[in-house]
């Protein structure tokens, strides 16, 4: 076991809070043709909230909802080969929203060709109702630049700020990794913690699992060094 | 009132810090809120949780009320049944008369707030007064707005097309217009007489006024007496419960004597039930909260077998008190719903009779289903998100982009 210190960041984690806004497109959508050509021509904000808005709107469920096109297309079309295809994209693997339509499309597009019987269409009330989110993001009044402050921080935010630091800071921003493990490797030097928070799949667990889960990683970070030596 | 400190022990600290945090951006606006009454409907009752708690966050929140006469009230009463898809008898003398009012009012309502919301058709010509003001009008659609009389929505388009924003409560109401739509869900208040918490006696004597038996399992419906809820339709799934396992059944409603259609459906409801001791048919005065939050807590399982529905805010009431729930899976009840996870969505009378047996039967699966349920409503359907749904609302009209950096 190494007794290192813990070390300061150079640059302040400032903790920042995402919360949203549902706007409606107007699209109604009835089979999957429809569904098709609509995941290949909406804003991106549409296909980034049917595939993220579950994750905060199902904080405490396990294990959680599948993404809307998936859940759509079992519930309402009963299609659940498909269904489970979408479910099981690996959304965590994309780096931007545009690459996560493509497999979408693309996933969906296949069944169709494969498909020879005839389209099914939703009975009326079950129609998917295209939606968007608008993203706002606020400062809060949190910040840490030691890895303790970070857990003090971390244990008490609400769960709309690690939504924005796991979720919507890799995917929507295009940072391509997590803001919490940027932090960790760029400014406090801690890669390996770094490393084993980015490697988790956000996608299968809740928010407050994940909470715990990279809790549980600082813990096991600072256990292995001693608290930073006084400067005077 | 309550102030917001009371719904911290309910939706936590960092919700109200959230609310705060999100509210001093929108400190330095006035929001002049109008519709067309001060009191009874839901609008008012909205209105009347919402500006206390909005000035308690500092935002300027106003509420005006426009004036009109019998004849106007009258035509917007028939435009409100046409928007909902009823048929109704309307000519080019309500389309005068609703605009006589309009211009009156538009003459006699000074405009003042920063952003204008405006509730519902009755003064949605308000919209009149835009040209050379700074403020954004933004029209909150109340209703169920998914299948309108094309000629009352034609009507209403030309001012609808000259807003800024509009507002709905469902996904299913979205419309193919020019304007911004944002999706604001009606919210259930947690601390009011329908939803807060009763104390066993409470519930025990209101099962003892209507002569429920407490021992027997309690399958609810509650709703008024409308076609669209399909209480026959509950009645057969019941008796079809009924031939496994002892239980009873209550459907509770509004006695909605001004309705004929309402006044129609009870008698039947009561003629099919008349010969089944264990199916209680309670109709019920307005305003009895008290009773009906009893009778949903003291339910086994809650069924909400709508065949259309806006919204649905009984399933919100239902969740919110942690029963297992049947509920029909259309219009807004697929939003607070997600099957098997927090609650059993049906789509005949054999899915909902299936349904709520595999609740009565495995307890722990309904009581898990209830757990989902009640976070559900606790995270997304609560007052205290849809006043973050208006604060961001307010916020939304001054920026542009999907991404707001506050």
């Amino acid at each position: 076991m190494t007794d290192t210190p813990l070390p300061v960041a150079r640059d302040v984690f400032h903790f920042y809070n995402r919360v949203h806004l549902r706007a409606l497109t107007g699209i109604k959508i009835k089979n999957l043709r429809e569904l098709l050509e609509h995941v290949k021509t909406v804003p991106g904000s549409v296909i980034y909230h049917h595939t993220h808005h579950y994750l905060q709107q199902h904080q405490s469920l396990t294990p959680e909802p599948p993404n809307d096109f998936a859940y759509w297309v079992t519930e309402a079309l009963n299609e659940n080969e498909l269904g489970e295809k979408l479910t099981s994209i690996n959304t965590c693997e994309f780096s931007s929203i545009r690459a996560l339509r493509e497999k979408i499309a693309d996933t969906i597009e296949k069944h169709l060709e494969k498909s020879k019987h005839s389209l099914k269409e939703a009975n009326e009330g079950q129609e998917f109702y295209l939606m968007r989110s608008i993203s706002f993001v606020l400062p809060t009044p949190y910040s840490a630049q030691t890895l303790q402050e970070f857990v003090e921080i971390l244990k008490k935010v609400s769960v709309h700020s690690i939504y924005y630091h796991m979720f919507e800071a890799k995917l929507r921003l295009e940072k391509g990794v997590n803001d919490f493990s940027l932090w960790l490797e760029t400014s406090l030097g801690m890669p390996d913690l770094a490393k084993k928070i980015a490697r988790l799949d956000p996608y299968t667990h809740t928010i407050e699992g994940l909470r715990e889960k990279i809790l549980h990683m600082c813990g096991l970070a600072m256990a292995k060094s001693t608290p930073p030596r006084e400067t005077n | 009132m309550p102030t917001l400190k009371e719904y911290e022990p309910i939706v936590g600290h960092q919700v109200i810090e959230e609310l705060a945090l999100i509210a001093d951006k929108a400190k330095h606006l006035t929001v002049q809120n109008i519709n067309s009454t001060a009191v009874g409907g839901g609008v008012a009752e909205i209105l009347n949780r919402m500006i206390p708690l909005l000035l308690e966050l500092g935002v300027n929140a106003r509420w005006d009320v426009i004036k009109g006469g019998e004849k106007f009230f009258k035509v917007t009463k028939k435009f409100h049944n046409a928007l909902h898809g009823k048929q109704e008898d309307i000519g080019p003398e309500d389309f005068t008369a609703f605009m006589e009012t309009s211009e009156m009012n538009n003459k006699s309502m000074e405009l003042t707030g920063d952003i204008l919301l405006i509730h519902d058709p009755q003064p949605i010509a308000l919209v009149n007064q835009r040209d050379g003001k700074k403020a954004k009008f933004v029209w909150r659609c109340h209703i169920d707005v998914s299948n309108p009389d094309e000629r009352v929505w034609s009507f209403l388009r030309p001012f609808l097309d000259r807003y800024d924003a509009s507002v709905f409560s469902a996904p299913s109401f979205s419309q193919q217009i020019p304007i911004p739509q944002f999706l604001i869900a009606p919210s259930i208040d947690p601390l009011s007489d329908k939803n807060k918490e009763l104390s066993q006696d409470t519930i025990d004597s209101v099962m003892n006024r209507f002569h429920l038996d407490p021992e027997k399992p309690m399958v609810t419906q509650v709703s008024r007496f409308d076609y669209l809820k399909d209480p026959l339709g509950v009645i057969q799934a019941f008796e079809m419960v009924q031939r496994n396992i002892d239980c009873q059944l209550v459907l509770a409603g509004g006695e909605a004597t001004d309705d004929p259609e309402s006044v129609e459906v009870l008698t039947k409801v009561r003629e099919r039930a008349a010969h089944n001791s264990d199916i209680h048919v309670l109709a019920i005065p307005s305003g009895s909260d008290i009773e009906i939050n009893a009778l949903q807590r003291a339910s086994t399982v809650i069924v909400q077998k709508s065949i259309k529905e806006g919204f649905g805010l009984t399933v919100s009431e239902a969740l919110w008190k942690g029963k297992p729930l049947v509920a029909g899976g259309v219009g807004g009840i697929t939003l607070q719903v997600s099957h098997k996870y927090s609650g059993l969505l049906c789509h005949s009378i054999e899915g909902a009779a299936h349904s709520i047996k595999q609740l009565l039967q495995n307890q722990e699966f309904g009581k898990k289903l209830g757990q989902n349920g009640r976070e559900h409503i606790r995270q997304n359907f609560l007052l205290t998100r849809h006043l973050r749904d208006y604060l961001l609302l307010f916020i939304s009209l001054f920026h542009e982009g999907d991404v707001i950096q506050l």
